[in-house]
């Protein structure tokens, strides 16, 4: 009976900031980036990251956003990519180690869809990004937030030394989220 | 024109050496880049190698269109009647190597997740999706139907070397006109 009420109380607790700011589902949870070498698209995704999402469509300016990715976790699919992705010219994992975006503000666009900016710093360095995105609820409740943004490697410094000209690998790189709100599965 | 020594047409013996020469240029960048520490340089070869690769594809499918509108001339009379059928066959066998391979390398490229894109220009489909396992087969493929062609390739050069030097007939010559000229053998 105690248990019973502690879990209740227990979980009236993570229901309760779930209202405010939400963690995301990480099992189907997606960040995902394309660059451009020599025209090829190649996608690569980061496998950890945290992400507080707060969204009620009736008040989207309200909304509030803060994803925070583990750069090392960075995956190509071919070990010695990751390690140069990883090393001193790319991403510099050891001396910033993660990549935050924190959300200034949110405007609905029309249509199911709104519009999140704020300031993105990687390797030290802070731009203001927007992106675009989707709201839409799952069979389970649940929320999804999609998006596709674009930003430019060299503004960050990612690509140092010979990677640094762009006839080979692109500036611009596509970033793609869709994050699932909703308890993670054990 | 061939004053009893019947030859190849122009277009057949260019083609021939045309899929030749990239062929050496395919295999020449495949050898010396695979073991490239990773660099933009690397990039750039892995991105040439398969533009060289889809080309002999194209060229190579002309060709044996070509020749099956365009007979080959017959053999010399001298010629023992076995030795047609295995010419019959190893040339054959050429043909189906020079389009096989680059298809196997293309289908490589597309498990390891790295579409082609032609020329830097058009995307090639991806025809398998990306898998780990699945490109190391094919990976296996690619390189040990490669070392099938050189072999062949040799025994081919072998066989024209032998026809012009030992057996002084005209199965070089047929091929290679301009070689006469120079010698002036003829």
């Amino acid at each position: 009976m105690i248990q019973a009420a502690a879990w209740a109380i227990l979980g009236l607790l993570a229901w309760l900031p779930a209202h405010g700011a939400q963690q995301v589902d990480h099992g189907r949870s997606q960040i995902t980036v394309v660059s451009r070498q020599m025209n090829v698209p190649v996608e690569a995704k980061f496998a950890r990251f945290n992400a507080q999402l707060a969204f009620d469509p009736s008040r989207p300016e309200a909304g509030k956003a803060s994803i925070e990715v583990d750069l090392a976790s960075f995956d190509i699919g071919n070990d010695e990519v990751n390690d140069e992705a990883r090393g001193r010219n790319w991403f510099d994992a050891k001396n910033f180690p993660r990549a935050t975006f924190v959300s200034s503000s949110v405007r609905p666009l029309g249509g199911g869809r709104y519009e999140v900016r704020g300031p993105l710093t990687i390797k030290g360095k802070t731009h203001d990004v927007t992106a675009p995105f989707s709201v839409k609820t799952d069979t389970a409740g649940h929320s999804v937030f999609e998006g596709t943004f674009n930003i430019r490697r060299l503004q960050y410094n990612i690509g140092e030394g010979v990677w640094k000209h762009t006839d080979t690998v692109a500036d611009e790189v596509v970033i793609r989220f869709r994050l699932y709100t909703g308890a993670n599965r054990p | 024109m061939t004053d009893g020594h019947p030859r190849y047409g122009a277009l057949a013996i260019s083609l021939h050496w045309l899929v030749f020469a990239l062929v050496v240029a395919a295999w020449a960048l495949g050898l010396y880049m695979v073991d490239l520490p990773l660099s933009p340089q690397k990039l750039k070869y892995f991105s040439w190698h398969k533009w060289i690769g889809a080309t002999i594809f194209l060229v190579a499918g002309f060709r044996a269109a070509w020749r099956l509108a365009h007979p080959a001339p017959p053999p010399p009379v001298t010629m023992p009647h076995w030795q047609h059928g295995v010419a019959g066959a190893s040339h054959l066998l050429l043909y189906v190597l020079i389009l096989v391979i680059p298809v196997t390398g293309w289908l490589y490229s597309s498990a390891t997740g790295v579409p082609t894109v032609y020329l830097g220009w058009v995307q090639l489909p991806d025809l398998v999706g990306k898998d780990k396992v699945l490109a190391e087969f094919l990976k296996e493929l690619h390189v040990s139907f490669n070392w099938m062609l050189f072999i062949l390739v040799c025994m081919h050069a072998t066989q024209a070397l032998k026809h012009h030097f030992f057996d002084r007939d005209d199965v070089l010559m047929r091929m290679a006109p301009f070689l006469a000229k120079r010698s002036g053998r003829r």
